[in-house]
């Protein structure tokens, strides 16, 4: 890995939200970092923050959320933009979501939608952002562009749509794209074609991408690094190709041998006890995986551990360098 | 051989133009697992909802338990003993259940609609089945809303095993939980079929948790049948043009999406 600068650097981020009528915090102090170019992935299960991540770094976090920590972009300071700079960051970090349909409306058509940040923030004639549009439905696949432009999203299937909300994200020419959960809701068949167009033109314009998922594999399949979350904190940060066999964290280790294989039936799956703890449930005097880690000992529960560098990657687990290479992967033995 | 459990021959639906189901034929022996494999738009979850008479198929027999099912029941009783014999989890934990009804609420009024319990027999029951469903007496008591997806797919197991079904369809039963969660409620269902004798179909887009779950696979693709076996032969080694295409799309350990350009070598 080259020593570039970064692109996006993320320090300490801590957000707090009013839930149930009191300040919760659903962040625990996420650092990350994104080089420009590179692909990252971040993985958890729910309530792991993975989205609140995205969402603090785009600042399209709830209303009432408190933050604090650093958020750089390119150098600047996310935090403290508004207006005009906050609008052309936003053109510069573009994101999809899972659900196209949640995220267009059901009552414009496919072109005014597409075309309506180019249009409104960034001046550029009606004619101009729709020849634009077609070039880049092209680009996802979408060979007749000009008529799905005078289409509503009802007319596209889930496939198709979300192929549209990618075209659109680019249309800024972002340098960053935050892309959460974008395959979840469609077809495998469907989610291959969609991560292979979203896979291959961020390599082609050289796109920095932060990819959420729930999916260890989707993740390492297109992402050079793979950061894993729970409960609201960075658990591990790994190359992509040697989470699964070498993970550092007990987490990404259970996470791993608990997902059926395609391959063989086992036995007996092994599953993580517990369920997965929402992110303002955890702990702030011990490791929060430790009540349902199988390796725990009484010095993870003496303290929040913090993030170590270990073997290339970053784990937040005390025992971690006694642990690597001896934990259970697989229910096949 | 025994009469299969749940046997469905030539069956078809169309919604108007569309034929979303067509000449769909299987069977389910007593005991038996089979999954109904496909993605949306293959007429999968269609099947189902004709088996547990939530539409009426155009044409095509059902028969289960050695009773025609194929029109819909012409009694109150006949409709409550279809019921007994075939139960279903559906895949979204929070749609599926009352919001006002506790789980023990829930599966209380399963035990005296179809078993005429008293409450101490029922009472006793609810007891067996969260414990055979790992919830405990707080989490059934309370309601949907404070429960998590997984604790509430439990409820909606405990409920469908609450009428002593002798076929359980599972309609995506754990595509909406978490992975940790996921395998907890795989590994129930295993649990459960090896000591109930009830017989899964395993309704489901998911070739791992077929893997995991059923001994037969069935494959549709567009309202038809494609491809049919154990659910190894399937798996390991795909005739079909499309059960192949569905194999390969599966992010596995190595795998890479299609138009994916191998990068150099890391310098």
């Amino acid at each position: 890995m080259s020593p570039s600068a970064s692109l996006l650097e993320v320090e300490s981020l801590t957000v707090r939200l009013p839930i149930e009528g009191g300040m919760r915090e659903v962040l625990h102090g996420v650092s990350l970092e994104i080089r420009p170019g590179e692909s990252v992935g971040l993985v958890g299960e729910s309530g792991s923050g993975k989205s609140m991540t995205a969402r603090a770094i785009d600042r399209i976090l709830p209303p009432g959320a408190a933050v604090s920590g650093q958020i750089r972009f390119g150098g600047r300071d996310v935090m403290s933009l508004g207006g005009a700079d906050l609008k052309k960051f936003r053109g510069e970090v573009a994101m999809i979501f899972q659900d196209p349909r949640a995220h267009t409306n059901p009552v414009r058509r496919i072109g005014d939608f597409m075309t309506e940040a180019l249009c409104t923030n960034q001046g550029v004639s009606k004619q101009d952002a729709s020849r634009r549009a077609v070039a880049l439905l092209k680009d996802v696949g979408i060979e007749d562009g000009e008529r799905r432009l005078h289409q509503y999203p009802h007319e596209l299937s889930g496939g198709l749509l979300q192929r549209v909300m990618i075209a659109t994200a680019l249309l800024t020419k972002p340098r960053l794209l935050l892309a959460d959960e974008p395959t979840t809701a469609l077809d495998v068949t469907t989610q291959a074609e969609v991560v292979g167009i979203l896979d291959t033109l961020r390599s082609d314009l050289g796109l920095a991408m932060l990819f959420i998922t729930h999916n260890l594999e989707l993740a390492a399949a297109i992402c050079d690094r793979t950061i894993v979350m729970y409960a609201g904190q960075v658990v591990e940060v790994r190359q992509s190709n040697r989470l699964h066999d070498e993970p550092l964290h007990p987490y990404t280790a259970a996470l791993t041998a608990a997902r059926p294989s395609i391959e063989r039936t086992a036995p007996r799956l092994l599953a993580i006890a517990g369920r997965p703890l929402s992110a303002f449930e955890a702990p702030e005097t011990e490791c929060a995986f430790a009540p349902r880690c199988p390796y725990a000992q009484d010095v993870c529960r003496r303290a929040r551990p913090s993030l170590v560098e270990l073997d290339g990657g970053m784990t937040r687990c005390v025992r971690a360098s006694d642990l690597v290479g001896h934990m259970e992967l697989s229910a096949h033995g | 051989m025994a009469e299969p459990i749940l046997e469905v021959k030539g069956l078809r639906k169309e919604f108007g133009p569309l034929v979303a189901v067509d000449d769909v034929s299987f069977s389910l022996p007593e005991g038996g697992s089979l999954a109904i494999v496909g993605e949306s738009g293959s007429g999968k979850t269609t099947v189902a909802k004709m088996i547990v008479g939530l539409e009426r198929p155009t044409a095509g027999v059902i028969r289960a338990c050695g009773a025609d099912r194929s029109l819909p029941p012409r009694s109150t009783r006949e409709r409550r003993r279809r019921g007994r014999e075939v139960q279903i989890v559906f895949q979204d934990p929070y749609t599926s259940l009352d919001p006002r009804q506790t789980g023990e609420a829930t599966i209380d009024e399963v035990l005296r609609l179809h078993r005429g319990w008293d409450r101490d027999r029922r009472r006793e029951r609810i007891k067996q089945l969260a414990d055979l469903v790992g919830l405990d007496d707080r989490q059934m008591r309370a309601l949907p809303r404070s429960l998590s997806g997984g604790q509430r797919q439990r409820v909606a197991i405990a409920r469908a095993l609450a009428a002593e079904p002798r076929v359980l369809i599972l309609d995506e039963s754990v595509a909406a939980l978490d992975v940790s969660i996921q395998a907890q409620v795989l590994n129930l269902l295993a649990d459960i079929h090896d000591e109930t004798q009830v017989s899964y179909l395993c309704i489901s887009h998911d070739l791992a948790v077929v893997r995991q779950l059923t001994q037969e696979t069935v494959v549709m693709w567009r309202g038809r049948v494609v491809e049919r076996g154990t659910t190894a032969q399937v798996l390991d080694d795909p005739q079909d043009d499309y059960t192949r295409r569905l194999r390969a799309s599966v992010p596995r350990p190595g795998w890479k999406p299609p138009g994916h350009t191998v990068a150099p070598a890391a310098v």
